[in-house]
């Protein structure tokens, strides 16, 4: 078969960072072409060019054996080439028909032609197995299937060749398996994939060839099946990477964190937590996993301060907290990596310094006679940046907005490590990270633990749950329908505990007492 | 009898409707495309000022004066909001700041070029504005008919259509699509080919033609001649009924015909039994009072296009 893209020595330089150099990558057609690489490799920034978002300071693009100059995403758009972004570019209050024949409406004389728009989205969305309901609000559906309308939009405009930024750091692992499932799909039905990733697990599972990149430059080309995860995290990262958290067992102490009979309203006015008690002991990773939408985000946001509870009890220590403020709440020792970064993380509009220091920029060194110090400010980011290898444009001065999403992360992290709270609520720490980056995190969180702080871990990766946790609780519907040992559970009982066909343990998860620890 | 006050209080309120329906729509288009508009009132007035000006200067040659005048307003409305779109699109301006200097920008330069045209800070008072009709026929409706045609101003009806147009280029063709895409989400719509600055061009423009229309339709059936008070805060009453009717181009109809009923209420009050009692000052400040609340309770919940005055910057993540 031949080559349908092929980009010949791509270069292209940002202001302080080379983010592609001298890339040569040729996809096979109708094969599903992994791009992996860590935060900040410069995968992102390779496809952006080859979408026509950014242009190469050196370097051709052919495309079917043609050579072309993608000035603009129309061109690539004409060109057959669809991309499907991390951050979805959706109307929320427009139908999914609507979203995807924005700009090519078929019509009726003046009219948008409504029903066959609808007809033809059912038509594609049946022919490749996506299930989408033509006329349902994008805010009212799911974040999965919100990306299979950003497919959809694709497939509408004959796109051959299939650009997906990262497509699974939103989903959860049933919508992952589907989403696979979608794509194998697809390239049977003769389409070309570009998958940017850095899950190596999802490459396994359904790429044919794989790119790794690092720091700008083309580490290898690999065919996937003549090779294993264990390689491709070395190319990715150019060190051996260990997949498993080191730790020893839990010394639990004094109970610091104490969840009594909460109940709290989600968005929709409904109560998202009922009655739901649980206790956070010094010492012990908690992780409380369960599908996403099961009362994690109401549950975390009432610990944190950031919504008020209809009724039940928190205790920082002993210190009842139900009502306190979220400023007197993290005074108190309440740290907080939240799952919205963008939302509730960062302050996108200030610098990644300014960021470090948004808890504290009123203490002592940062202000001074009600003076910020940008020194002790620049000092703090540039160890902070060292420490946790946040990369960006600027260092310390890079406006957060300009960051991408992984490095993003990595300094709210970073931020929040550093503050070492006695009591941490950490939800998908890792999200949208690459394993070294992973390896690091987990590693400064068990940390964290041994130096006796109480970790409360929400992530809606089972991996990362039970790799980290010491006790899981399994969160449905929002009630805690068991807490288990990690060491003692399985895949298997947890997704059974998960979709709410096994109940476990509910008097322990009643009382708020766990089962005796060695 | 308060019925029949009723009765003959209705061609006056549609009177008073009609700019305020007229230029509220135009705020739709231009916050549908995403761009804040509050210069509608200095739109009004340069509308006000163009139309009354022509009409004067053309009255005695003519018969259609009026509606050239009307024509003329409308085309000023255009002109003039080409500043407004300049700054907040090209020149990535904010887009309260803008308007506000725009609506600065009106009062004076209408009054100078009256000083030059007319050598005083008024229009020359025109004979008559638009004439008042009776529609054949329907004017004979029982009740409905003395209601809405008999002795009304057929400006309340291009209101009528303009409503109806809105609506439907706005809900029902590819270029309304496009341009609440631009005011809800530009990123999506400019990932879909949409060129957003032009369409925020389109909506700022059609929000200039309409709102200039508004002020002379106003001038000229409400007045007699132009004044730098000729709008007096109808610019922003359109505003509060943009909000009140939630962006959509019937609740603006009814919210446009609530306000200018609350107007008309002001001058038949001293005939309401019920009402003759509080003074007259209370009920000219009712409109203006009618909006505040309006604002309050309506305000908070953000039901309006997203992205409404947000700067656009293309590489935006």
């Amino acid at each position: 078969m031949s080559n349908i893209v092929e980009m010949l020595h791509i270069t292209k330089d940002f202001p302080g960072i080379r983010a592609n150099d001298d890339i040569t990558l040729q996809v096979e057609e109708r094969s599903i072409h992994a791009l992996l690489g860590e935060n900040g490799a410069g995968k992102s920034t390779l496809m952006s060019i080859l979408f026509g978002l950014y242009q190469p300071d050196a370097g051709t693009i052919r495309i079917r054996g043609k050579e072309v100059k993608v000035s603009d995403p129309n061109v690539a758009t004409a060109l057959g080439i669809g991309m499907v972004h991390q951050h979805f570019k959706l109307v929320h209050n427009f139908t999914v028909t609507e979203n995807i024949i924005l700009g090519m409406e078929p019509r009726k004389g003046l009219l948008v032609d409504m029903r066959t728009a609808e007809q033809k989205v059912e038509d594609i969305s049946k022919l490749y197995g996506l299930a989408v309901d033509p006329r349902s609000k994008i805010e009212e559906i799911s974040v999965s299937m919100q990306q299979r309308v950003e497919i959809l939009k694709m497939l509408y405009r004959d796109a051959e060749i299939l650009i997906f930024d990262e497509p699974t750091a939103v989903l959860t692992p049933q919508e992952i398996h589907e989403l696979m499932q979608i794509m194998r799909r697809l390239v049977e039905e003769g389409k070309t994939i570009l998958l940017i990733t850095h899950k190596l697990k999802e490459i396994k599972e359904v790429a044919d060839v794989c790119s790794v990149l690092r720091r700008g430059k083309l580490v290898g080309t690999v065919p996937v099946a003549d090779t294993d995860e264990e390689r491709m995290a070395e190319m990715m990262v150019g060190r051996q990477v260990s997949f498993h958290v080191q730790k020893t067992l839990a010394k639990p102490g004094d109970v610091l964190l104490r969840v009594e009979g909460l109940n709290v309203k989600n968005q929709k006015g409904v109560l998202g937590v009922k009655n739901l008690s649980l206790s956070v002991r010094a010492g012990e990773i908690l992780g409380l996993c369960g599908i996403d939408g099961n009362g994690q985000t109401e549950l975390v946001q009432a610990i944190t301060g950031l919504t008020k509870v209809e009724s039940g009890r928190i205790f920082l220590r002993d210190i009842d907290i139900t009502h306190l403020s979220i400023k007197e709440r993290s005074d108190l020792g309440l740290g907080h990596i939240p799952e919205d970064r963008q939302k509730h993380g960062l302050v996108l509009d200030f610098t990644l310094g300014e960021n470090f220091i948004i808890h504290n920029y009123y203490k002592e060194p940062f202000a001074h006679w009600g003076i910020l110090n940008k020194k002790a400010i620049l000092e703090n980011a540039q160890r902070l940046i060292k420490e946790f290898d946040v990369r960006s444009g600027q260092g310390a001065i890079t406006p957060a907005r300009a960051m991408s999403g992984g490095n993003q992360q990595k300094a709210i992290v970073a931020r929040e490590i550093d503050r070492s709270p006695d009591v941490f609520i950490v939800v998908q720490p890792t999200r949208g990270l690459d394993v070294g980056a992973i390896e690091y995190i987990h590693k400064r969180i068990i940390g964290e633990r041994d130096k006796n702080k109480a970790i409360l871990l929400v992530s809606l990766e089972l991996d990362e749950i039970m790799d980290l946790s010491d006790r899981i609780a399994v969160i449905y519907n929002g009630e805690i329908v068991g807490i288990v040992d990690a060491a003692e559970t399985n895949e298997n009982e947890l997704g059974l505990m998960m979709s709410g066909a096994l109940h476990k343990a509910q008097e322990a998860a009643q009382t708020g007492r766990e089962p005796a620890h060695v | 009898m308060t019925f029949e006050i009723f009765l003959q209080m209705f061609p006056i309120a549609l009177m008073f409707s009609a700019p305020i329906i007229l230029t509220a729509l135009g705020g739709l288009f231009s916050e549908r495309s995403g761009i804040v508009n509050i210069a509608l009132e200095g739109i009004m007035m340069v509308g006000a000022f163009t139309g009354a000006t022509i009409t004067v200067l053309l009255e005695n040659s003519t018969p259609a004066a009026a509606w050239i005048g009307l024509l003329g307003g409308l085309l000023a409305g255009i002109v003039f909001s080409l500043l407004h779109a300049v700054a907040s699109i090209n020149l990535k301006a904010d887009q309260v700041i803008s308007g506000t200097a725009l609506n600065i920008l009106a009062g004076g330069l209408t009054v100078y070029l009256c000083q030059i045209i007319f050598h005083q800070q008024r229009t020359r008072a025109f004979s008559y504005g638009i004439k008042k009709l009776s529609v054949p026929g329907l004017s004979k409706i029982p009740v409905l008919g003395r209601m809405f045609f008999d002795q009304v101003y057929p400006t309340f009806y291009i209101a009528i259509a303009m409503v109806l147009l809105t609506w439907f280029v706005v809900y029902k063709t590819p270029l309304g699509l496009r341009m609440r895409a631009c005011g809800e989400h530009p990123q999506a719509a400019a990932s879909m080919g949409i060129n957003v600055s032009k369409m925020r061009y389109f909506g700022v423009l059609v929000s200039g033609a309409l709102g200039g229309l508004g002020g002379a339709v106003m001038v000229l059936t409400a007045d007699i001649q132009y004044t730098l008070v000729s709008i007096h805060g109808t610019g922003f009453i359109s505003l509060a009924s943009l909000v009140f009717g939630r962006w959509n181009p019937f609740g603006v109809l009814g919210a446009g015909f609530f306000f200018g009923f609350s107007t008309a209420l002001s001058f038949y009050a001293k005939d309401i039994p019920l009402l003759s009692g509080l003074p007259g000052e209370f009920f000219y400040i009712l409109p203006y009072l009618l909006t505040i609340i309006a604002l309050l309770f309506f305000a908070g919940k953000s039901v309006g296009p997203k992205a409404a005055g947000q700067i656009y910057e293309s590489g935006e993540r």
